[in-house]
């Protein structure tokens, strides 16, 4: 209890200083739009192609939006040199990774949700079936996951808007391929089962490195 | 709270053969340390002596590499979380977050740090380094000065048995500074333990009662108040840092 208790108050925290800056969250949501716009003026002609399309520029938009989201993640840490403060408070160093990345997953999804309504209309897709944000929120999950630990390790070096996707890119190929397939299937309008199988890849992917970076996110943050 | 559960028998800090190294570079070579509860302790040297490095590795922000911590009977390697509860840290930084209001602050890290009835504790806090008609402020719109005053406020929140005051003085200005002396000093019966590193001897000499000089990571040496002036301070800082 008194683990979540202290994760709560780190995620309060970023929640609360977002809602007074929206610097993540209205940055972000501007550029995925202006992204679904794009997208939608260069392949607006055929509803065919659309359908082709479409799930690859939801996971492109979403993935670079991510990056984006992510890369803010420890940055006001360590801009206001608030990381060794909170490395000596009596916490494990398994809170601040749990806060930050359920502060960065709440981000992500109220970003997505806004999205998604936009591309529905822009795309005349059935984006917003429960198919398809069932893959969006485990996706997410994954991907925040792994991009909160790779967003602590880039804060520390110079180039760290670079250095982040260079990293975390080729880590999360197999989630966004996954998720890709699955919203194609989705959009199809394909049954659940034909989706288990992408949604298994995802649900691994998920665990495997929830797990993963929740163990070495204090070898990241201590070395 | 268990910053209040001190082992009386145990020394504050006890370091044997203290190594750290980044890559190549050794910035901790060996250092063995003893300190008892209650002693102020003053850490002179250089820039690049290993001050700044010492103190991370005792605030356990940093692991060491070699040799063994231990901070109030506690061994850093398997307590790192208890003696966070016992140990307080002043270093450059204020550790504020500039977005939040200046209770937003306190009450964030009186969370972290577990602190029974914070509001009055934070009050209490407050009080204490004149903060309490602008704690509705954002930390960002505050004076230099005041966010420094606030920062003390944050650090005794969870009345740290041992104190780990890293250069204060380039982060805090001489009123402020004044005013952490006196706080440390006006809360609670039993004398808090108190390391300080500093570049300023005069200072140093002045507030602590040992006084060390570190050096290319090693202690190099070691005296008492008692046994010195400042020239004779100014004379052993000269001679152990030549070279």
């Amino acid at each position: 209890m008194n683990f979540w208790r202290k994760v709560i108050a780190i995620t309060w925290k970023d929640v609360l200083s977002e809602m007074r800056t929206r610097e993540i969250i209205f940055s972000v949501l501007i550029f995925t739009l202006l992204v679904i716009v794009i997208f939608n003026f260069a392949f607006g002609a055929s509803q065919q192609l659309m359908v082709l399309v479409a799930p690859g520029i939801l996971w492109v938009t979403f993935a670079f939006a991510g990056v984006l989201s992510l890369n803010r993640s420890f940055i006001p840490e360590k801009e206001e040199s608030c990381l060794e403060g909170l490395m000596v408070c009596p916490i494990s160093r398994e809170v601040i990774y749990v806060g930050k990345m359920l502060g960065s997953l709440l981000f992500m999804l109220i970003i997505e949700a806004i999205a998604l309504p936009i591309f529905a209309v822009l795309f005349n897709l059935p984006v917003l079936s429960l198919q398809l944000v069932t893959i969006t929120v485990f996706t997410t999950i994954g991907f925040v996951a792994v991009g909160t630990l790779f967003s602590a390790l880039a804060v520390n070096t110079k180039a760290r808007e670079m250095v982040l996707p260079i990293l975390f890119f080729p880590i999360v190929v197999p989630i966004i391929i996954g998720a890709v397939e699955a919203s194609s299937l989705a959009l199809s309008g394909k049954p659940w089962g034909d989706l288990s199988p992408w949604l298994q890849i995802i649900g691994a992917f998920d665990a495997i490195f929830l797990v993963v970076s929740f163990l070495i996110f204090t070898f990241v943050i201590e070395e | 709270m268990s910053g209040t559960n001190t082992a009386p028998q145990a020394r504050a800090v006890s370091v044997q053969g203290l190594t750290k190294s980044f890559g190549n570079y050794l910035a901790l070579r060996g250092i063995d340390l003893e300190i008892e509860h209650g002693q102020s302790v003053v850490i002179f040297g250089p820039n690049g002596a290993g001050k700044t490095t010492l103190i991370k590795v005792l605030s356990t922000i940093m692991r060491p590499s070699s040799g063994t911590v231990s901070v109030d009977g506690l061994n850093l390697k398997d307590n790192a979380e208890e003696i966070r509860h016992r140990i307080g840290l002043v270093a450059h930084q204020t550790f504020l977050y500039n977005n939040l209001t200046a209770y937003e602050n306190l009450e964030f890290y009186s969370r972290l740090y577990d602190v029974s009835e914070r509001k009055q504790r934070i009050h209490e806090v407050a009080a204490m380094v004149r903060m309490t008609s602008r704690l509705h402020d954002r930390v960002g719109t505050l004076s230099r000065g005041t966010q420094q005053r606030l920062a003390i406020a944050r650090v005794l929140l969870h009345k740290p048995v041992i104190m780990l005051l890293d250069e204060p003085e380039t982060g805090l200005d001489q009123h402020a500074m004044s005013m952490l002396w006196k706080a440390l000093k006006a809360e609670g019966k039993e004398k808090r333990t108190i390391i300080l590193t500093t570049h300023n001897l005069e200072r140093g000499l002045e507030l602590g009662e040992r006084l060390l000089i570190l050096d290319k990571g090693k202690i190099v040496y070691e005296g008492s108040r008692q046994a010195l002036d400042l020239a004779g301070l100014e004379e052993a800082y000269e001679h152990s840092t030549r070279g």
